[in-house]
């Protein structure tokens, strides 16, 4: 009966206001719209038209000779049996690099939230100092500490964890370690401004209805903190399954993901349509997964 | 069906005996020398010693930062004490970590969880428990704060009241030993929070458990308990059942926290068993020894504004007893059920009065001179060195 008492002046208010003022505001979400319009216009929808008729060029074209548009979805059928193995070593490099940022960037993150105390402020603009230096330079520095004769694998030889001849240079660990480092701070930051929303009176209200402080945690603050994990999940792992940088540095031809065909294809091979076929694949892919995962994690009931 | 049937066990809910002494804790609440000191040095609870019988609803009053708080939260195991013991149903409760004491919360502002509906709610003490027939106790409680319709709602889809009830209801539902309540009608506006104080009152004799209330609104305080403990700077000025706070309190502070008070100024005449004697100002006046809470040869005479009447100068008066002439009305505010005058005396200080409209007096105007008087045994007499002050400006309901 109370709702109903508040609802009266809610609408009374919404009937009051003058309908010109409301079209004015209408008029001036459009302006405000305009500019990133104009943007995607140009930058995204004009490249990826581009993009997808590429892919259904004749394959057998080539710079020199031109293109021929003969709607050869046959591209599509030749690339998949080319190409699934180095397709599903990016998404796998990919889930386990989003996997080990999760548990990283979860614990990272929860320590900034509530135990940081004045500290939090610095620990989040550390988290952020790596993007003051180049992605390449951060990535090739990780070359240097994973080589064999760094001092990691020096380590990990004298606690015969690695055998003599074993490297970690050029194999899948240095390749996934490379994208969980790079990508840690898109995990970490959604997740910080997730889990420093929730109120902590509701993790004491848990604890005072008898739940054990992990209990309170998997029952209260993993639940509130959902939204955080979805994007931030989200944010490692779409650019994650597109990377080709750490393959590429940290890898070995045994490590080649996706992103390196397709940049062989454009770029050494000289076959657009191919790597076109590629790429919108990809795309597609991602986009399809995006979709059933935030279908499935059900966030939008907690937002 | 109401959660518990200690009602029954124990007759009806004991009246608080606040000075029941070591002997009077039947398995209620005892907090003996509780201290918390803060990193910073900040003593917020110093050296308290409370009882509180089972089955009875006490209330720490006071202003903000005055210690109430931490001292409910020691209690829920949400803070930990720096020295003393907590001691609940005979068992010693300090060391227990604040999800292993059979004490419940209403939090101020609620703090539900957002994520849940309000039956998971309501259910989420006894799911931790695992206690069985969850459904049918929730349901039962759900029906007791008149929410039953509202189950599958999420907290926010609530109104003020609503989410107020349902914190309420998680709390009660586990039948705590102690029932916390941290300012919990605080957010609700005057209206709602009046019929909430009567409600949790019902609700209390209903289920008949020991109920700790944590309020800086003293009507509250006085409306809901049947004991008040008025806290100030870290201790417990006074305890006591509301009227007896009201009527015969022992410090400056709880005299003008509590309701308002008239101070006057006045040199200790002689003092017998029953009555002590004192001059005010060149007019004597008596009040009773037993309620002078002073050993010195000076006091304030405190008097209720509400006990002052009011009359023409020379009039006959109805209240044989201390009789004050020489005053002039200085202002006259009109409520309806009373009128308050200040009176302006001959030593200069302005004196309150609430004068009842009950039509058998005549309203006074501003600059007629008027005579005041008062029965000594409504009087009281504290210490001199206390701030006359003290309290004043602290209640939020005036």
């Amino acid at each position: 009966m109370t709702q109903a008492a508040q609802a009266v002046p809610e609408t009374a208010t919404l009937a009051a206001e003058p309908s010109g003022s409301r079209r004015r505001r209408g008029r001036t979400g459009y302006l405000l719209m305009l500019p990133a319009t104009l943007w995607l216009l140009l930058f995204f929808v004009v490249p990826f038209y581009s993009l997808v008729a590429t892919s259904l060029f004749d394959a057998s074209g080539s710079d020199f000779r031109g293109y021929e548009m003969t709607y050869a979805w046959g591209n599509y059928v030749d690339v998949v049996e080319a190409y699934w193995q180095p397709f599903l070593r990016s998404l796998w490099y990919a889930a386990l690099a989003t996997g080990i940022c999760l548990v990283l960037g979860y614990v990272l993150a929860y320590a900034i939230a509530f135990k940081a105390g004045r500290w939090k402020w610095l620990l989040l603009v550390l988290v952020i100092a790596p993007f003051f230096t180049s992605f390449l330079v951060r990535t090739l520095s990780w070359q240097l500490i994973l080589s064999d004769e760094g001092f990691v694998v020096d380590a990990l030889q004298f606690l015969r964890v690695l055998g003599p001849d074993d490297r970690l240079l050029a194999t899948p660990v240095a390749v996934v370690a490379g994208l969980a480092y790079n990508f840690l701070p898109f995990m970490v930051l959604p997740l910080f401004a997730s889990l420093d929303k929730i109120d902590p009176r509701l993790v004491e209200a848990s604890s005072d209805l008898y739940a054990h402080p992990f209990v309170g945690f998997w029952k209260v603050t993993w639940p509130l903190s959902l939204p955080g994990v979805v994007s931030g999940t989200l944010l490692t792992f779409i650019p994650a399954a597109g990377d080709y940088i750490n393959a590429e540095f940290l890898g070995s031809t045994n490590q080649r993901v996706i992103g390196n065909v397709i940049q062989g294809q454009f770029i050494d091979a000289n076959n657009s349509p191919v790597a076109a076929a590629l790429s919108v694949l990809l795309m597609v892919l991602i986009v399809a997964m995006v979709l059933v995962y935030v279908r499935r994690a059900g966030t939008e009931e907690l937002l | 069906m109401p959660p518990s049937a200690d009602t029954a066990a124990t007759g009806a809910p004991a009246p608080a005996a606040p000075d029941a002494g070591p002997g009077g804790s039947d398995g209620g609440l005892r907090l003996s020398s509780l201290t918390k000191r803060y990193a910073n040095g900040f003593t917020a609870v110093h050296d308290l010693d409370l009882d509180v019988p089972r089955g009875s609803f006490i209330a720490l009053l006071g202003p903000s930062g005055c210690g109430k708080t931490t001292t409910l939260r020691m209690v829920a195991g949400l803070e930990v004490p720096t020295s003393g013991r907590i001691t609940l149903a005979g068992q010693d409760i300090t060391d227990r970590r604040a999800h292993q004491r059979p004490v419940n919360t209403v939090f101020q502002n609620y703090a539900l969880f957002p994520h849940l509906d309000i039956y998971e709610n309501v259910a989420f003490g006894l799911r931790r428990r695992k206690v069985r027939d969850v459904e049918s106790k929730v349901r039962a409680m759900l029906e007791l704060v008149e929410l039953d319709s509202q189950a599958r709602k999420r907290p926010a889809q609530l109104s003020g009241g609503q989410q107020q009830r349902v914190a309420l209801a998680r709390a009660l539902i586990n039948e705590p030993e102690v029932l916390l309540l941290d300012e919990p009608l605080g957010a609700l506006d005057l209206k709602l929070r009046r019929s909430m104080q009567i409600e949790i009152k019902r609700i209390q004799v209903e289920v008949g458990l020991t109920f700790m209330h944590v309020t800086h609104d003293q009507e509250e305080a006085m409306t809901m308990a049947d004991t008040v403990a008025v806290m100030n700077g870290g201790v417990i000025e006074q305890l006591g059942a509301p009227a007896e706070l009201y009527e015969n309190p022992r410090s400056t502070f709880v005299a003008n926290f509590l309701g308002q008070s008239n101070l006057i100024e006045g040199r200790v005449l002689s003092r017998s068993a029953d009555v002590t004697t004192l001059d005010m100002h060149g007019i004597t006046v008596s009040v009773p020894t037993a309620r002078t809470h002073t050993d010195g040869d000076r006091g304030w005479i405190g008097i209720r504004p509400e006990k002052v009447l009011i009359g023409e100068e020379g009039a006959d008066l109805d209240a044989p007893g201390n009789t004050v002439p020489g005053g002039v009305v200085s202002d006259v505010s009109f409520v309806g059920v009373s009128t308050q005058y200040l009176v302006r005396m001959p030593w200069g200080q302005e004196l309150q009065v609430f004068s009842q409209n009950t039509g058998r007096t005549r309203m006074f105007t501003v600059g007629e001179k008027v005579e005041l008087s008062w029965r000594p045994e409504y009087a009281f007499c504290l210490d001199i060195n206390q701030d006359a002050a003290a309290g004043v400006d602290d209640g939020e309901t005036r």
